[in-house]
């Protein structure tokens, strides 16, 4: 059954059909229509769960690791500053190995205010524990939701899972999305089976005090091996999905008209889209350009980037997010599971911060220079910031 | 050498901590004077360690027929710090705090 | 044979890593006395996350959250609503948190839960200071008291603010419970707490929790100066059921407030003016207390 659904309604349908018996929700532009869909579909009687109004994303986050503690599938949502306030709290649900998925709506960080998309907001929760898949449509956003509840709940990995999404461009877009049929889902899924539980019939206590020879890192050390694990898990998620569904995700790296490419763009999200359609227009005029999109930046793909990197001439990052110190997180992490094994060209492209519109015309111009570092094999500047206002290069 | 990992995903604490002997911090340890206890249970109800068990009436005899019938208490010296609550609390003066050095060999 | 006033049963083990004579420690075995086996605690940072002992050990016969400092209101609405999701109605959920978690960093999550009115417990056992972390004053330090960032000095900067009444601002949520009570009153504490049980929404308790460490008294006090500090109307015990007061003890002649201080290294420095000015503000609350409870149980 296809519906028209906004990226926020993409998500919301996700969490009914994954069936998230807890839902704890507190509002923030842009994803608030995420919480309000979810609060409509449970008041007509179409998804059975309970749901918390609480008074803060910190508190949502919160109240979703004590209700998946106790037994039961939670869901939450946020955006930007509700990310950051959730900051702690996103390390107790990885550190207590809570499969909960959350919808994050990508939004720039203030001061100065803004509610337009940029991925600060989650590039500064990458060391959390969490797994972070990217989307670029709403029939993603969906369908990532899903394959997060499967993956993320498997016994050996027990981690929890943002769907990410960039604001306005999908959160408040409408397209047609495929709504799967709730059966599939089901067996998709399966019924949540939790790991452990509060329950007092067997009497413990969860997350206590560790002394430093006691086994703290050895529990951080099994963190670690389930994010490599997941990998694992991704793989058969998304093959079996794209069976029993008719989609056709590719795991890590969503691959455009790279095989041949001399340069190849590596972006997170909605840019990919757009970059689609410069790589057919390019394609056309012979220029031998590529679009590689990265969903899932938690876990990292290595290898996939490292095989990508190997196969052209030039690789072009683009960042809709900087770090200030190292430069940008796309980048910084590409560069550095490349080191050692390949010398090609590496560029980093600062773009479309705040919300600043990420066109089809700014892209080429993206292309033009990376072919042009291609060629030449010389990068004039690793880390460049486009379209500043008077820089009349990008423009 | 193979890296020995816990089983579970996350700390989760089954352990009872009976295993933890709380009974060596003690400085003071508190000793029960049969003679003048009541049978009032009021260290028991205070104790803070959990550390007064039930004893049956005829392992402490008690002086008094009134009294002959009710169970009697003992101090389990494995967990017991030494606050000194049920001293302080007990109605009678039946309870001494004693330097632990100073007990001697009449306590185990 | 014996006859008891408190239950038997144990739900709190020994071996535990309390300091001596810890009053929070009498206080977690009364509230599990009281509400038994069907128990589901949440704990946030506080003297009580580190007294269960260190991993893989647990001091209490019932399943325990550990949680985040500020989040206890938050995590024991979620275990609510997934244990009713379960259909686990009849377990108890319990919020155990100090008054630095309560009083302070953890309000705002606690008067959400309140206001949402989840059917929970939420104790406060107030030992009027950040204890774990070593004696800080909280907003529930007494007026006048010694902690380690009102240490006095030559400026004499101890508290000069009084306690936040929190028991008052959860009756302003319109509860249907809230009580206060203190380990010295076991049966008091026993029976607000199973009176409490019967009614179906959220319940707060405070405990007054004597802390030998943080209010420098001898830990053989703690039950004595949990006791003075009701019969000297600091710490009054009442309930507020459904908006009506009760005051649960009355002492027929109120000892002066000295007889609590002076038990206590952290008011040591107080002058007679000062012990003064609280004994007047002291007998202020206890009258305005009567007051209310006159007010609220007018037809």
């Amino acid at each position: 059954m296809k519906k028209i659904l906004t990226g926020n309604e993409s998500a919301a349908w996700g969490a009914r059909l994954s069936k998230a018996k807890v839902v704890a929700a507190y509002p923030i532009t842009p994803q608030t229509s995420i919480i309000e869909t979810i609060a409509s579909f449970i008041a007509n009687g179409e998804m059975d769960a309970r749901y918390i109004r609480v008074e803060s994303e910190h508190s949502a986050m919160a109240a979703c690791i004590a209700a998946e503690n106790t037994g039961v599938r939670t869901f939450t949502a946020t955006s930007a500053h509700g990310l950051a306030l959730m900051h702690e709290v996103l390390m107790w649900a990885s550190g207590a190995r809570l499969p909960i998925v959350m919808s994050v709506v990508n939004r720039a960080m203030a001061p100065p205010w803004s509610v337009w998309t940029d991925q600060l907001d989650t590039m500064a929760e990458r060391d959390v524990g969490w797994m972070q898949v990217y989307s670029e449509n709403n029939q993603e956003v969906l369908d990532s939701i899903i394959m997060s509840y499967r993956i993320g709940e498997r016994h050996h990995i027990l981690l929890p899972s943002m769907v990410i999404e960039d604001a306005f461009i999908l959160s408040h877009t409408a397209e047609a999305v495929d709504i799967p049929e709730q059966k599939k889902v089901d067996d998709f899924i399966g019924e949540f089976e939790p790991a452990f539980k509060l329950d007092p019939d067997e009497p413990a206590g969860f997350g206590s005090l560790i002394m430093p020879e006691g086994p703290y890192m050895e529990f951080r050390y099994k963190m670690a091996l389930a994010m490599e694990d997941a990998k694992r898990e991704i793989e058969k998620a998304v093959e079996e999905y794209n069976e029993t569904f008719g989609r056709n995700y590719a795991p890590f790296v969503d691959e455009y008209r790279t095989e041949d490419a001399d340069a190849i763009m590596l972006v997170l999200g909605t840019i990919g889209s757009t970059a689609k359609d410069v790589v057919d227009a390019m394609r056309k005029e012979g220029k031998k350009v590529g679009v590689a999109r990265v969903r899932y930046f938690r876990p990292f793909p290595t290898e996939e980037i490292r095989r990508i990197a190997k196969s052209t001439n030039m690789l072009g990052v683009v960042d809709r997010s900087y770090s200030f110190g190292p430069g940008a997180d796309l980048y910084a992490e590409t560069k550095s599971v490349l080191y050692s094994h390949t010398d090609v060209p590496v560029k980093d492209y600062v773009i479309g911060l705040g919300g600043r519109d990420v066109t089809p015309e700014v892209l080429r111009k993206l292309f033009d220079d990376m072919l042009k570092i291609a060629n030449e094999g010389v990068v004039d500047k690793e880390i460049e910031w486009v379209g500043l206002h008077g820089d009349e290069r990008w423009s | 050498m193979p890296i020995i990992l816990p089983e579970e995903p996350t700390p989760i604490a089954k352990v009872p901590s009976t295993e933890n002997k709380t009974g060596g911090w003690r400085t003071f340890r508190p000793i029960i004077d049969y003679e003048k206890c009541i049978r009032c249970y009021i260290c028991w109800k205070f104790c803070p360690d959990t550390a007064i068990d039930f004893a049956a009436p005829e392992k402490h005899p008690a002086p008094k027929d009134a009294l002959k019938r009710f169970d009697t208490v003992e101090i389990n010296y494995d967990y017991c710090k030494g606050c000194g609550i049920c001293a302080n609390e007990c109605p009678a003066n039946a309870i001494e705090l004693v330097l632990e050095q100073n007990v001697g060999g009449e306590e185990e | 044979m014996r006859k008891l006033t408190i239950p038997e049963e144990e739900y709190m083990l020994p071996g535990h890593t309390a300091c001596l004579g810890c009053g929070a420690t009498i206080a977690m075995r009364y509230v599990l006395k009281a509400l038994g086996k069907k128990t589901i605690l949440s704990i946030p940072a506080c003297c009580w996350a580190v007294i269960p002992g260190v991993y893989p050990h647990r001091a209490l016969d019932v399943p325990l959250l550990y949680t985040a400092f500020e989040v206890t209101g938050a995590s024991i609405s979620g275990i609510r609503e997934a244990l009713d999701v379960l259909g686990k109605e009849d377990v108890n959920v319990v919020g155990f948190a100090g008054d630095g978690g309560t009083a302070d960093i953890g309000l705002q999550a606690l008067s959400a839960a309140m206001e949402r009115r989840h059917n929970v417990f939420y104790i406060m056992y107030d030992n009027e200071a950040y204890m774990n972390t070593g004696i800080q004053r909280s907003g529930s330090t007494p007026w006048g008291a010694w902690t380690t960032t009102t240490p006095g000095g030559k400026k004499r900067m101890f508290k000069h603010e009084p306690k936040k009444n929190v028991a008052e601002i959860m009756v302003a949520h319109n509860i249907p419970y809230v009580a206060t009570a203190t380990i010295a009153y076991p049966e008091d504490l026993i029976a607000k707490l199973r009176r409490a049980k019967e009614i179906k929404g959220p319940k707060f308790i405070q405990i007054f929790s004597p802390c030998p460490t943080g209010w420098r008294h001898s830990p053989d006090k703690t039950v004595e100066i949990s006791r003075l500090a009701v019969q000297t109307n600091f710490f009054p015990l009442y309930e507020v059921i459904n908006g009506k007061y009760k005051v649960s003890i009355k002492p027929k002649n109120p000892k002066p407030v000295k007889e609590f201080l002076k038990l206590q290294g952290r008011f040591r420095h107080l002058t007679e003016e000062e012990v003064e000015y609280i004994q007047h503000e002291i007998d202020e609350n206890w009258k305005a207390l009567l007051k209310k409870e006159r007010c609220s149980q007018e037809e």
